[in-house]
């Protein structure tokens, strides 16, 4: 909320500096947002009355004002369409300076000297537009400047209020905390009641008391609305930012600003029958005072007459029942309506009105009748009018009750960490009107407060701790350590960190993305294709819709970044939570994924110019299984993501444990990518297990190296060949490589050579010659019955 | 005899050699089997044997220089060989080696690092949750329930499966609670969510570490020390710490904490909007509804919580002016960071 500080100053006076109010207040907890001068800087500009007004003799547009300035009379030239004789506003005399750093001279404007000049709201950087000069009350004195004239020298303090501190949305509130905070008492402006000049009523029915608890109602009947609310409090609303409407809106929101309770002033002749605060009706539907149609049910609180909807209550009012310039006759509205009740229709509809953000705040529930008096005041001096005698409806039972707490002065302590002292407790106590009783002393000390009907968020024990010591200040508190025992935890030796996994990847060359958790559903669909993903309902844009169920698509956006930012050479990785709809409810995932893309090496005159391949991709995935140590297979698989023939799921006990390969490219041509992107995609579980390594057995006897080049059919996979040489070699065999794979020329075209190197190591003996060939020629009996194998 | 012209002859010939080869030449020629010198020698026995001693000694004598000589000689080669071959060695020592660059840590998985170093040599552990949370457990165990102002602080996304994406961390808190009884000393760090548009100081997703401490005896002092000891710690430096009063559903009472400006050190400048303040952190004790949610005794315990952006830890401390950059996965800006 915005506050005028001289608003504030005249229920308050404190002595402090702006700067210095506002530091108490930031420091209260009433963070100051911002501060703001309400007028531009200039100088020399007064008050001044148009004496006379001719037009111009050479221009059509403009007109020759006599203006009294208090010292003398003047002769300007003016643009405005409303001079007119009589009008009072601002002048600046010759050698004023304006905001803009004009500075106004004798100047002569088609063939006519102007003696200064008057200005508009818009020139004085008052308001952003303006379609005339200014116009001010009539009873202000000619020559006065006009800073002093207006109050010009204030300054807006912006608070952003906390949802607890509803007391403080408004002049009166505010000036109570700065009271509080600065030991002064508050001016608070004698309000008396407004005698009725007629006996006009407007019948007034409560049906939900839970949700509109009082309900006060007042006709006022021949107002003139046709001419505005006067300068002060057009200004106050502006200074408050608030738009001037008409005198009865403005005297409302006066009234809010000023004493924080919203009023609604609705035009009597379109009322029929009499008011009834009652839910809605299925099918009942109204248009609200800013165009917007809404439709109601059974659990919206509505202001209604005998004609239905005429106002969602505390709200927003309805455009049927509102007042215009036109409005002879006003029924004012000033209820205390329950904050769960608002808050709902607010949220429901979307509407955040200065109204329901008061409401659903709390609102002082004794001060209606003083609201509704010093509205009707303030209305009847405005725009005349008689005022009818106020009606009320009230449920007392449904008024919130004063809420009594207790607070021991141990538990203060306690939860504070050292005490405070006993005659500052009961002086924060007594100053924010909390009333305390006290009982016992000591330790045993314990006080009673009694919240004040403004103080609708003590609740409990810790509310008044909080009070007591915001007021005390949260500074004048001593820091401590927390004294803790020490307990030791175990290590963890199957686990691997996470951190372990991330330097890994880096030093493989990687760096770490961090992609969206939403995403487009058009790239959900491509990389999960009829996939079910979880949708926000409300998303921050139809691109991030979706909840991720692969970390791919994100990688994948990534890359295209880079290659549209001239990258040649990407390596991405990410880990991250993944969400995908399972039979027995929702399943959240940690996956670790990466895209790989370009040159192998960076470009240098000593690296080769290959691009990376699938076994770049494999190659990262088995160093990131090999710091768990478990035992990974690898397998092809079938994969709409993936190239059918590059395509890889990884093992683990038998179970798959993650994916990774080419990006299939249909994929890529919809992506607009160019060929040969490369992706893993790993369960987070499987890699950070690990097992526990124990020491074995280190032969110290002689190796023997075989080199073999086998021959066989194209399809067989190299792992069937490894696998066979294992189990018939057994132990024996230290060490196995496949040390070269070749197809081309001198090799039948559906076959394949692969060359084997076998290292054998007896743990306790050497092998001689002939047992390593006995064992060989089992081997290739075998691969040859099994697989076709036959030496090149 | 003329064993000194023969003599002169072979040195002649032996430093003439240039290599290997043409100094065996020289040596076959002079002292081989029929080398002139052992030819010389080997006709000694026509000779008086009066003189024969003295001219065998003299020729043993040219025999002995001739191999030494030889010797030196092939050492010299064999020098000159070894510098031949180490110049054809050499390279250029200022060519880039031979690797493959190495990646880099996200500046928010650093900043993690570095918030994570600090509490669990204090005894802290590091717990998670899940980003995709119930009301329960984001609002109403927290102390806010339905049509709670407190909910538009939030700005939640709503997902189709009736859950919604976690507007904090502070639900790991309760998940804690849920499964320890106290004490607890925990730090949950994590990913959260809000209906926020993307520019320079906001982004939809954000992250954030929550704090939780609850033990007999915990006090609103030891919350300050906690958080000016965090501070302190992750900037390395002794910045001022503020404590504001403020409002949060889950604690009573509750603090907003600015820090001292790192940029300006509370002078005022445009980094903190001329305040000399930054706005780092919220936190409070723990709200004894929360603790009653979970089954935990208030009149026996009592808490502090605080929960903090990294996002805008990692900002100030690496110095980054605009958050949409740590979304955008530029390799250019992740790379600053290796």
């Amino acid at each position: 909320m915005k506050y005028s500080e001289q608003w504030l100053r005249e229920w308050v006076p404190v002595a402090v500096s702006t700067q210095e109010l506002c530091d108490q207040l930031t420091n209260a907890g009433l963070e100051v947002e911002g501060t703001a001068g309400v007028a531009g800087e200039f100088s020399e500009v007064v008050v001044a009355k148009i004496t006379a007004v001719e037009p111009h003799p050479n221009a059509s547009r403009l007109s020759l004002c006599r203006v009294d300035d208090g010292v003398g009379s003047a002769t300007v030239v003016c643009g405005a369409p409303n001079a007119s004789v009589g009008l009072v506003s601002a002048f600046a005399r010759v050698g004023a300076v304006l905001p803009d750093g004009t500075v106004i001279g004798r100047s002569e404007l088609r063939g006519v000297v102007s003696e200064g000049m008057l200005l508009s709201a818009l020139e004085l950087g008052l308001d952003s537009a303006a379609d005339g000069i200014l116009e001010l009350d009539a009873e202000l004195e000619c020559g006065t400047d006009l800073r002093v004239a207006l109050g010009l020298d204030d300054v807006v303090i912006d608070i952003d209020l906390t949802p607890n501190r509803g007391d403080a949305l408004s002049i009166r509130g505010l000036a109570r905390e700065i009271g509080v905070l600065n030991r002064l008492p508050v001016r608070v402006p004698r309000i008396d009641a407004v005698r009725a000049d007629t006996d006009t009523e407007f019948r007034v029915e409560v049906a939900n008391t839970a949700g509109c608890p009082r309900y006060l109602g007042r006709v006022i009947e021949g107002v003139d609305l046709s001419r505005p609310a006067p300068w002060w409090i057009r200004e106050r609303l502006r200074r408050s930012g608030l738009r001037p409407i008409d005198a009865a809106v403005d005297v409302t929101n006066y009234v809010l600003l000023e004493l924080g309770q919203p009023m609604h002033a609705f035009d009597l002749d379109q009322l029929s029958g009499g008011i009834v605060v009652r839910n809605g009706r299925r099918g009942e539907s109204m248009t609200l005072l800013d165009g917007h149609h809404v439709e109601v049910d059974e659990t919206v609180l509505l202001i209604t007459d005998h004609n239905g909807p005429v106002a969602l209550a505390g709200v927003m009012g309805g455009e049927r029942s509102g007042v215009g310039t036109a409005t002879c006759n006003v029924f004012l509205e000033c209820a205390y309506f329950s904050p769960q009740t608002t808050a709902a229709t607010s949220r429901r509809f979307g509407i955040n009105s200065d109204a329901a953000y008061r409401y659903a705040r709390g609102v002082d529930h004794q001060l209606q009748a003083t609201a509704m008096e010093r509205a009707t005041r303030l209305l009847v001096d405005i725009a005349g009018g008689r005022p009818g005698p106020v009606v009320e409806a009230v449920s007392e039972k449904d008024l919130p009750r004063a809420n009594r707490v207790a607070l021991r002065k141990s538990r203060l302590d306690h939860l504070v960490g050292e005490e405070i002292p006993v005659e500052e407790v009961e002086r924060i106590l007594d100053s924010l009107e909390l009333s305390p009783s006290w009982a016992g002393d000591g330790d045993d000390l314990v006080w009673t407060t009694t919240s004040p009907s403004h103080r609708f968020d003590i609740a409990r024990e810790e509310d008044l701790v909080e009070e007591v010591l915001r007021i005390h200040g949260y500074d004048a508190i001593d820091t401590r350590v927390p004294i803790v025992p020490l307990p030791l935890g175990r290590a963890r030796v199957n686990e691997l960190l996470d951190t372990r996994l991330k330097d890994l990847l880096v030093d493989l060359g990687y760096a770490e993305a961090i992609t969206y958790s939403f995403i487009d559903p058009k790239v959900a669909d491509l990389f999960d294709p009829g996939g079910d993903p979880v949708s926000v309902v409300n998303p921050v844009s139809s691109e991030h819709a979706v909840m991720r169920t692969s970390l791919l698509p994100g990688l994948v956006t990534a890359l295209r970044t880079n290659l549209s930012r001239q990258a040649a050479r990407v390596r991405l990785f990410e880990t991250g939570q993944c969400f995908r709809k399972e039979a027995d409810g929702l399943a959240q995932l940690t996956l670790c994924g990466g895209v790989l893309f370009g040159p192998r090496e960076r470009e240098g005159w000593a690296h080769d110019r290959n691009r990376v391949d699938f076994f770049d991709v494999k190659g990262d995935v088995e160093r990131l299984f090999a710091l768990g140590g478990l035992d990974v297979a690898f397998a092809k698989a079938a994969d709409p993501v993936l190239h059918p023939g590059q395509a890889a799921v990884v093992l683990v006990d038998g179970e798959p444990a993650g994916r990774f390969g080419r990006l299939h490219p249909e994929v890529e041509t919809v992506l607009e990518l160019p060929g040969g992107v490369y992706v893993f995609e790993l369960e987070g579980d499987a890699v950070l297990a690990r097992r526990r390594r124990r020491h074995g057995f280190v032969s110290r006897q002689p190796s023997v190296r075989r080199d073999l080049a086998l021959v066989l059919d194209r399809a067989v996979p190299a792992a069937s060949i490894e696998s066979i040489v294992r189990s018939r070699l057994g132990e024996m065999l230290a060490e196995f490589t496949f040390f070269d794979v070749y197809a081309g020329e001198g090799i039948d075209s559906n076959e394949k050579s692969v060359a084997i190197g076998l290292t054998f190591q007896h743990g306790s003996r050497t092998l001689t010659d002939t047992e390593i060939a006995q064992h060989l020629d089992d081997m290739l009996l075998d691969l040859k019955s099994r697989l076709g194998v036959r030496l090149r | 005899m003329n064993v000194d012209g023969i003599e002169k002859a072979a040195l002649t010939a032996v430093d003439a050699a240039t290599d290997e080869l043409s100094l065996d030449e020289a040596r076959v020629r002079y002292l081989g089997r029929r080398g002139e010198l052992t030819v010389l020698l080997r006709s000694l026995g026509g000779m008086d044997a009066a003189e024969r001693p003295a001219a065998g000694a003299r020729i043993n004598a040219a025999k002995v220089r001739l191999q030494q000589a030889i010797e030196r000689r092939r050492n010299a080669l064999a020098a000159e060989q070894l510098e031949q071959e180490l110049a054809e060695e050499a390279v250029d020592v200022t060519l880039p080696g031979r690797s493959r660059p190495g990646g880099s840590l996200h500046p928010i998985t650093m900043t993690f690092r570095r918030i994570e170093r600090i509490f669990e040599a204090a005894g802290y552990d590091v717990v998670s949750g899940p980003e995709i949370e119930d009301e329960y457990h984001n609002f109403e165990a927290l102390n806010i329930p339905a049509d709670h102002p407190a909910r538009a602080m939030h700005d939640t996304l709503y997902l189709d499966n009736g859950m919604l994406l976690r507007t904090h961390t502070s639900p790991v808190q309760i998940r804690t609670m849920e499964a320890h009884p106290p004490p607890i000393r925990v730090i949950c760090p994590g990913r959260v969510y809000r209906k926020d548009n993307m520019d320079a100081s906001h982004s939809p997703m954000f992250h954030q570490v929550e704090g939780l401490v609850v033990d007999e005896g915990i006090a609103f002092a030891d919350l300050k020390g906690a958080v000016v000891d965090f501070v302190h710690g992750f900037f390395e430096q002794d910045l001022g710490v503020r404590f504001r009063p403020s409002y949060f559903p889950f604690t009573e009472p509750s603090a907003e904490v600015d820090v001292q400006c790192v940029h300006c050190f509370g002078d005022g400048c445009q980094a903190c909007g001329q305040s000399g303040w930054t706005e780092v952190l919220g936190c409070g004790m723990v709200h004894p509804s929360v603790l009653a949610n979970v089954g935990i005794d208030t009149e026996r315990y009592t808490g502090f919580a605080f929960g903090f952006g990294v996002d805008r830890f990692a900002t100030l401390f690496y110095e980054i002016d605009d958050m949409r950059l740590l979304f955008d996965n530029e390799l250019r800006f992740l790379e600053q960071f290796a």
